[in-house]
């Protein structure tokens, strides 16, 4: 019953101990996922996914999904 | 493999000379491709190197819907992207977009869209280190494609 979570860039350097793996009980969207694990409050601007498609923090999340927290894309 | 991501340098040309030899001769009336490559400088600060962050199974999933997407709103024989990850100094090759077709309008217009798309959904992340030894995050993006 979990959910991992993972922060990438920017993000993950601002966080002092970021949480990979959540329980996933009570948890119902992306933004409750955040606030389980990570250590501040969601900065503005942050890009998430569910399962590697891009989502907003508002959409739901389920037991065995893989969530990621992202700065904005800066690459090509 | 349409779109392919190294930790390692690579040579466009010889990347682009390779896939062609993949393709039907004789098919291709349109070659359009677009190489983006390390500067020494950005934001008026000089810049030693750049190191790639991504997050390789959504890299991989993103830039082959890229492609998809092309193809579905272009009439193309085939498209191309290589990007590099890692730490990269200047004049280093980042990325190269590729599209052949039969005609040029589909290939010019497609390899933009795939430069552009790649750049606002593919996730990879700059770091900057500066001549003076600092370093930061790149942070300014783009809207894609219009």
């Amino acid at each position: 019953m979990s959910i991992t979570v993972k922060f990438f860039a920017s993000l993950r350097e601002q966080l002092k101990s970021p949480v990979s793996q959540i329980d996933s009980t009570g948890i119902a969207t992306v933004a409750d996922v955040w606030a389980a694990a990570a250590d501040i409050p969601i900065p503005d601007h942050v890009l998430c996914s569910v399962n590697l498609d891009h989502c907003t923090a508002a959409d739901p999340v389920k037991d065995g999904d893989e969530v990621a927290f992202f700065p904005p894309i800066t690459g090509g | 493999m349409p779109a392919t991501v190294l930790d390692t340098p690579f040579d466009p040309l010889q990347a682009l000379k390779q896939h062609e030899q993949t393709l039907e001769a004789g098919s291709v009336g349109a070659a359009a491709h677009f190489i983006g490559t390390m500067r020494n400088h950005n934001e008026g600060v000089s810049v030693s190197s750049l190191t790639l962050e991504h997050y390789p199974a959504m890299t991989a999933k993103e830039l082959a819907k890229i492609i998809d997407d092309a193809h579905a709103k272009w009439n193309l024989i085939d498209c191309l992207i290589v990007h590099r990850v890692g730490t990269m100094t200047p004049g280093d090759p980042i990325v190269l977009t590729a599209v052949w077709s039969a005609h040029r309008a589909d290939a010019f217009e497609a390899c933009r869209y795939l430069m552009e798309e790649l750049k606002s959904r593919a996730p990879f992340w700059k770091k900057e280190t500066l001549a003076d030894g600092g370093d930061r995050w790149v942070e300014k993006n783009t809207d894609g494609y219009t």
